[in-house]
C-alpha cells in the first residue's frame, strides 16, 4: 500500500493525531518542568514539601483546630481548610433555603412579592460577588461602632466592628442528666413522629403532632432538671479591654463572607428552582387541586419533588461555584485556605509552585466529591422508568 | 479553515510583542540591550514608590533605580517601574520580568538563602513599629494585650508580631489582608485597635487616613527591618554594579559630593573623591561593566544618598522622618559603606 | 297559547363584572389580597420595600451631593462626612475611572478602538441571518483584538509606547472581558469536540483539563498566572502581566464555554453526523458545515451567560494587582483629597456592572427567542 494511502486510512491518521497530541502533550510538560527546574536551581529556590513540617511564625485569627505560631505550615494548611469548608457549608446551607424561599416567591401569586423576589434576583446576580463582599465588609460591617458603643440586644447580643458576640452555653456538672433527659425525649418524640406517619397511612386519620412532640422533648428534660437543680450557665460577653471577653464571637471577616456568599448563590439557586417549578407539567397542580389538596400541600409533595429532578444538576453546579467562590476570602482578610496557604505560607516560604499546586489539588478533590455526593442524590429522586 | 487561520495569525502577532527577546547573556548586557531598567517597586508607598497624579514616580526606592539607570545609561529616565504585590515579588525577580526589586524589603536569612534572593545591601534602616488611634489612650505596647492588629499577610511583620507577643505573653487577633493598603484601610475604619508595619510605613501611611493627627506611633520599635534592593541570585557582575551604585550613594554623601557639586569636584586633591567619580582609576577594571565615570553619572543625575533621603522622605516631606539610625556612621548613625578603594 | 312558550328575542344587557374584580381594587384584591394570608404577606412585602427602597433613594438621590472639586463639597457644617451619596466623587474621578492612567493626549486610541469594536459589533445587524451574524461579529473581532493591542499597545508606526501598567478602569475590565470572549471561544469549541472525540488520547486531555480547570477557583488560576508561570518559562522569557491575566481568564472561560458547547452537541440528532458522513464531508467540514451551525443556535444563550460570568469576574484581577475598576476605586479613595468615600465607589462600579451584565442577559433572552422562532411551528 502507498504511504499516501496510509494517509487517508482513518484509523491509521486516527492513531497518527493522538501520536502527535501526546508527543506536544509530554514534550510540552517536560519542556515546562525542565525550565522550572532549571529556574529553581539557578536562583537557587528550595524546592520539595519539607516547609511543611516547619514553624510557620504566624497567628491565625480564627480558628477551628489549635493553631499557634509555633505550629507547622502543614497545621496552618489544615487550619485553611477546614475554615474553607465552614464558609462553604454554612453557605450551602443557608443559600438552598434562601433560594428555595426566594424562588417559590417569585412565582407567588402575590404581585409585590414576586417584583420583590424578582428585582432581588436581578440585583444580585448581574453584580460581580467581589463587590458585593467589599460592600458588605466595607460599607456595612466594619462602619460599626465600637466595642463599648456596640448595638446591644438584651445585654445578651453585640453587635460591633469587632464582631457578633452572643451567649455560649456553658455545662455545669449537672449537665448530663438533664442531656441524657433530652436525648431520651427526642428520641421518643421521633418514635411518636414516625408512629402517627404510620397510624395515618393505615386508618386515614391524623393524630395531633405537634403539643406531644413538644411535650415529649421539653417534659422529661424538666422534671430532671427541677429535681436536680441548674444545669446548664451561659457565658455571657462582657467588655473587657479592647473587646468583649466571653461567649461566641463571630468576626466581621466571617460574616461578611458568608453574607455575601448566601446572597449571591442565594439568588442563582431562587433561578434554578423557579425553573425547575415552571417545568413540572401543569396537570400536576391541576390534578392536585381536583383533589382537593390545599396549596402548600400541592406545592410540598406534587411539585416539589418533581421539580428536583430538574433542579439537582444545575445546583450542583451552583455549590461548586459557591465552594469556588469563597476563596475571595483574601479580600476580606478571612484566613481561608486560599490566605492561609497560597498568600501567607507561599509568602514566607517563597515555595510559590508547591503550595498553589496544593492549594488547586485541594479544591479539585472537594469539587469532585461534592459532584459525587450530588450525582449520588439525583440518582435517588430521577425518575424511575419502567 | 480560513477561520483558524485568522485566529493562529492574530495570536502569533500579539505573542511576538508580548514576549521580549530572550536573552541567556548576563543582566548587564540584557538591560542594555533593552535600553531600560525594569525595577520592581510597591507604587503605593509614598516617600518610597508611588506616582503622583501624572504617573511621574517619586521616593526612596525609584531614586535608588534612577541612580542605576544613570550610572548604566547616563540617563535617570531610562527606568520602567514595574508594580509588583508582595506575593509576587519574588517570583518577578527570579523570572527575570524586572531586573531589581526595590520595594522596601526586609533582608533576613531565609530570603538570602532559601528563596534566590541577592541583597545588595541596606537602603534604609528601619524596625517594626505600631500605630493606634489616640482615643485609646495606650502610650506602650505593652498595653496592647488583646488588641486586634491590621497586618499585611506574607510579610516578615507578620512573624515578628507573633513573636514579640508569644515572648511577653500577650494575645492578640491578627486580621491580615493581601495588601498593605487595604490592611490601612481597614485599620481607618476602625476594625483593629492597632496597625503595624516598619516605622517608615507608618508614618507614610499616616499621611492616607482620614484623620491623621488623631493617630499615634508608639515609642517602642520591636525589630530589625533592614531594607534593602534586591537582584537575582547568581550573576555576580550586576550584583556588584547594584551593590555599588547604592555604596557609591552613601561614600558620596560622606565625602560631601552632592549633584550640585560634583563637577567642582572633579578639581578635588581628595584621593577618595577623585577614585569615587573615576578621575583616579587606579581601582577600576573592565569586569566592572560599566565606563569608569559610572558613580559620577549617578551623583549627578540623581543626588547622594542624603540628597534623596531628604527629597523623599526627609523632615521637610509629608512623612518628615529624622535620618535617626540612617545618619552616617561618622554622624553617629548606622550608615556605613565600604570604602571605594 | 302564544303563553307557553318563551322565546327570548332579546339579550339580556351585559351586566358589569363585580367591582372586586375589576379596576384598582380589583387588581388589589387578585394580585394582592386575594387570600387572608396573602394579604399578610402583602403587608410584609410592603413594609420590605419601604424599609430598604425609602433609605436607599435619600441616600442616592434626595440628600446626594452631585457637584464639588473636593471632599469639602460632601462635608456638613462641622467638616464631618454628610449623609448622602458624594457622586462629587465619581465626577472627579470619572476620567480614571475609564481609562485609568493612560496619558490623556493618548486617550483618542482607547475611543478608536472601543469604536471599531462596537461598529464590530453593530454592523453585522445589517446582514440578515442570525448564524450569519455571530460568525461574522466573532470574525471581526478575533481580527480587531490584536490589532486592537497593537494600537494600545504604541511602540508600532509612530505611536509612543503605552506600558500596559498604565491601563487601567473600566477600559482594561473590558479588554480583559473581550480578549476573555474572544479566546476562550474557539478554545472552548476545540475542547468540546475533544471531549466527544474517538480518539482516547484526545478524549482523556480534554476531559482532563475540562475537569480540572472547573473544579478549581479563578483566584487560584490568576495567582498561578502571575506567580507560578513565570518560573515555567525559560530564562529571560517574561510575559507581559496583563497578557498572562488573560491568558489565565481565557483557559478558566474556555472549560466553561466547552461544558455549554457539549451540551449543544448532545442535542443535536445522531442522524445529523450519520447524513453528513453519507456525504463523504470529512471530521472538519461535517463540524463547520453542518454540526456546528445547529448546535450554536442552542447554545448562544448558554455562552452569553458564560460571558457574563466572565465579565463579573474579571473584577478579581485586583487581587494579582491589576488596576481595574476596583483597582481604581482602591487607589482613588487612598488620595487624600477623597478619604472616606470607597462606598459611592464601589456602588457607581456596581451599577456600571448591573448595567453591562443586566443589558447582556436581556440580550441572551431575546436571541433565545429569536432562535427558538426558527423551531416553532
Amino acid at each position: 500500500m502507498p504511504f499516501s494511502r496510509y494517509l487517508r486510512d482513518r484509523k491509521t491518521r486516527g492513531y497518527a493525531i493522538q501520536a502527535v497530541v501526546l508527543a506536544v502533550i509530554l514534550l510540552g510538560g517536560t519542556w515546562l518542568i525542565l525550565n522550572a527546574a532549571e529556574n529553581l536551581r539557578r536562583a537557587g529556590i528550595a524546592s520539595g514539601f519539607a516547609f511543611l513540617d516547619k514553624p510557620a511564625g504566624f497567628e491565625i485569627s480564627f480558628k477551628l483546630i489549635d493553631f499557634s505560631a509555633r505550629s507547622t505550615y502543614g497545621r496552618a494548611f489544615f487550619v485553611g481548610l477546614t475554615n474553607t469548608l465552614l464558609v462553604a457549608s454554612l453557605g450551602i446551607v443557608f443559600a438552598t433555603v434562601l433560594g428555595f424561599v426566594v424562588g417559590v416567591a417569585r412565582l407567588s401569586r402575590n404581585w409585590l412579592l414576586s417584583r420583590l423576589a424578582a428585582a432581588y434576583i436581578g440585583t444580585i446576580r448581574n453584580i460581580p460577588l467581589m463587590l458585593q463582599l467589599m460592600f458588605w465588609y466595607i460599607a456595612m460591617l466594619t462602619p460599626l461602632p465600637l466595642p463599648r458603643n456596640a448595638l446591644n440586644l438584651a445585654d445578651l447580643f453585640f453587635l460591633s466592628n469587632r464582631g457578633l458576640f452572643m451567649p455560649r452555653p456553658a455545662p455545669l456538672d449537672d449537665f448530663w442528666p438533664v442531656a441524657a433527659a433530652i436525648v431520651a425525649g427526642l428520641a421518643a418524640a421521633i418514635a411518636y413522629a414516625l408512629w402517627t406517619r404510620g397510624h395515618w397511612r393505615r386508618t386515614g386519620r391524623r393524630l395531633p403532632l405537634l403539643w406531644p412532640v413538644l411535650a415529649l422533648v421539653v417534659l422529661p428534660a424538666a422534671v430532671v432538671r427541677l429535681i436536680g437543680g441548674p444545669a446548664l450557665d451561659f457565658d455571657i460577653p462582657k467588655l473587657a479591654g479592647f473587646n468583649f471577653a466571653g461567649g461566641i464571637r463571630i468576626p466581621p471577616e466571617f460574616l461578611a463572607l458568608w453574607l455575601a456568599l448566601t446572597l449571591y448563590s442565594g439568588g442563582f439557586i431562587a433561578e434554578t428552582v423557579r425553573a425547575g417549578i415552571n417545568a413540572v407539567a401543569h396537570g400536576q397542580v391541576e390534578a392536585a387541586r381536583a383533589l382537593g389538596l390545599p396549596a402548600g400541600p400541592t406545592m410540598r409533595r406534587i411539585v416539589i419533588p418533581q421539580a428536583m429532578r430538574v433542579i439537582i444538576p444545575p445546583m450542583t453546579s451552583q455549590y461548586l461555584n459557591l465552594l469556588k467562590n469563597s476563596s475571595l476570602a483574601v479580600i476580606v482578610g478571612f484566613p481561608d485556605l486560599v490566605a492561609v496557604f497560597a498568600g501567607s505560607t507561599l509568602n514566607q516560604t517563597g515555595q510559590s509552585i508547591e503550595t498553589l499546586s496544593i492549594t488547586m489539588a485541594v479544591f479539585l478533590t472537594i469539587s469532585l466529591a461534592i459532584s459525587a455526593l450530588m450525582n449520588w442524590y439525583n440518582r435517588r429522586v430521577a425518575l424511575v422508568e419502567r | 479553515m480560513r477561520f483558524t487561520t485568522a485566529i493562529a495569525l492574530a495570536l502569533t502577532a500579539v505573542a511576538g510583542i508580548a514576549f521580549t527577546s530572550p536573552a541567556s547573556a548576563g543582566i548587564l548586557d540584557t538591560v542594555k540591550a533593552r535600553g531600560q531598567l525594569l525595577c520592581g517597586v510597591s507604587g503605593k508607598v509614598p516617600g518610597f514608590s508611588a506616582p503622583d497624579a501624572k504617573g511621574v514616580w517619586s521616593g526612596l526606592d525609584v531614586d535608588y533605580c534612577r541612580a542605576v539607570a544613570a550610572a548604566v545609561f547616563n540617563d535617570p529616565e531610562k527606568v520602567k517601574f514595574v508594580p509588583v504585590t508582595t506575593t509576587e515579588r519574588f517570583t518577578a525577580l527570579q523570572s527575570g520580568e524586572i531586573d531589581v526589586l526595590a520595594r522596601n524589603t526586609t533582608w533576613t536569612f531565609s530570603r538570602d538563602a532559601n528563596i534566590g534572593l541577592d541583597f545588595v545591601g541596606i537602603m534604609f534602616h528601619d524596625g517594626q513599629g505600631f500605630m493606634v488611634n489616640k482615643k485609646l489612650g495606650v502610650t506602650s505596647v505593652k498595653g496592647l494585650n488583646g488588641a486586634s492588629i491590621c497586618i499585611q499577610n506574607g510579610t516578615t511583620t507578620e512573624q515578628v508580631v507573633s513573636d514579640y507577643f508569644t515572648a511577653n505573653g500577650m494575645k492578640y487577633e491578627p486580621v491580615a489582608f493581601e495588601s498593605a493598603d487595604e490592611a490601612a484601610k481597614i485599620y481607618d475604619s476602625g476594625r483593629c485597635d492597632v496597625y503595624t508595619t516598619d516605622a517608615s510605613g507608618l508614618a507614610a501611611r499616616r499621611t492616607t487616613l482620614s484623620n491623621p493627627k488623631d493617630h499615634v506611633i508608639l515609642p517602642e520599635i520591636i525589630s530589625k527591618e533592614p531594607l534593602g534592593p534586591a537582584v537575582r541570585q547568581g550573576d555576580q557582575q550586576w550584583s556588584h554594579i547594584t551593590r555599588w551604585v547604592l555604596f557609591a550613594m552613601i561614600n558620596a554623601e560622606e565625602l560631601g559630593v552632592t549633584s550640585k557639586n560634583v563637577d567642582q569636584m572633579k578639581a578635588s586633591k581628595n584621593p577618595d573623591v577623585r577614585r569615587l567619580i573615576g578621575e583616579d582609576d587606579s581601582v577600576y577594571s573592565d569586569k566592572f561593566g560599566l565606563t569608569k565615570d559610572w558613580a559620577f553619572r549617578a551623583i549627578k543625575l540623581v543626588g547622594n544618598y542624603g540628597e534623596v533621603f531628604d527629597r523623599n522622605v526627609g523632615p521637610a516631606t509629608a512623612l518628615g522622618l529624622e535620618r535617626g539610625p540612617n545618619q552616617l556612621w561618622i554622624k553617629g548613625g548606622l550608615l556605613f559603606a565600604p570604602p571605594l578603594r | 297559547m302564544t303563553d307557553r312558550f318563551f322565546l327570548r328575542e332579546a339579550a339580556e344587557p351585559v351586566l358589569p363584572a363585580p367591582r372586586t374584580t375589576v379596576g384598582a381594587a380589583g387588581w388589589l384584591r387578585t394580585n394582592l389580597f386575594f387570600s387572608g394570608w396573602g394579604a399578610l404577606v402583602t403587608v410584609i412585602a410592603v413594609a420590605l420595600a419601604v424599609a430598604i427602597f425609602l433609605p436607599l433613594v435619600d441616600w442616592a438621590i434626595i440628600q446626594a451631593h452631585w457637584t464639588g472639586e473636593t471632599r469639602a463639597a460632601c462635608l456638613d457644617a462641622e467638616g464631618k462626612k454628610a449623609f448622602g451619596a458624594c457622586w462629587a466623587f465619581i465626577e472627579v474621578r470619572f476620567s480614571t475611572l475609564m481609562y485609568g492612567f493612560y496619558p490623556v493626549d493618548e486617550r483618542w486610541r482607547v475611543n478608536l478602538f472601543a469604536g471599531l469594536t462596537l461598529a464590530a459589533l453593530v454592523l453585522p445587524s445589517l446582514l440578515s441571518g442570525l448564524g450569519r451574524i455571530w460568525g461574522t461579529r466573532f470574525l471581526a473581532l478575533a481580527v480587531l483584538f490584536p490589532l486592537g493591542w497593537l494600537l494600545l499597545h504604541g511602540g508600532v508606526l509612530g505611536l509612543p509606547m503605552v506600558e500596559t501598567s498604565k491601563w487601567g478602569g473600566l477600559m482594561l475590565t473590558l479588554i480583559i472581558a473581550g480578549s476573555g470572549m474572544v479566546c476562550s471561544f474557539p478554545l472552548g469549541i476545540l475542547l468540546a469536540l475533544g471531549r466527544r472525540s474517538e480518539l482516547p488520547v484526545i478524549r482523556t486531555a480534554s476531559i482532563v483539563f475540562i475537569e480540572v480547570v472547573r473544579g478549581v477557583p479563578l483566584v487560584t488560576v490568576l495567582f498561578m498566572a502571575s506567580v507560578m508561570l513565570p518560573l515555567f518559562l525559560p530564562n529571560g522569557v517574561t510575559i507581559d502581566k496583563l497578557m498572562r491575566a488573560i491568558v489565565g481568564v481565557s483557559l478558566f472561560t474556555a472549560a466553561y464555554v466547552a461544558e455549554v458547547m457539549r451540551g449543544g452537541l448532545q442535542a443535536i440528532p445522531k442522524g445529523q453526523y450519520e447524513a453528513a458522513q453519507a456525504i463523504g464531508l470529512s471530521y472538519w467540514r461535517q463540524m463547520r458545515l453542518v454540526i456546528l451551525p445547529q448546535a450554536m443556535r442552542i447554545v448562544i444563550p448558554g455562552i452569553l451567560n458564560t460571558y457574563i460570568g466572565l465579565l463579573k469576574d474579571t473584577t478579581l484581577v485586583a487581587v494579582i494587582g491589576l488596576v481595574d475598576l476596583i483597582g481604581i476605586i482602591a487607589a482613588a479613595t487612598a488620595d487624600p483629597a477623597w478619604l472616606g468615600f470607597a462606598t459611592e465607589g464601589y456602588v457607581f462600579v456596581g451599577l456600571l456592572f448591573w448595567v453591562l451584565c443586566y443589558g447582556m442577559s436581556r440580550y441572551g433572552l431575546r436571541l433565545e427567542y429569536t432562535l427558538a422562532k426558527a423551531t416553532r411551528r
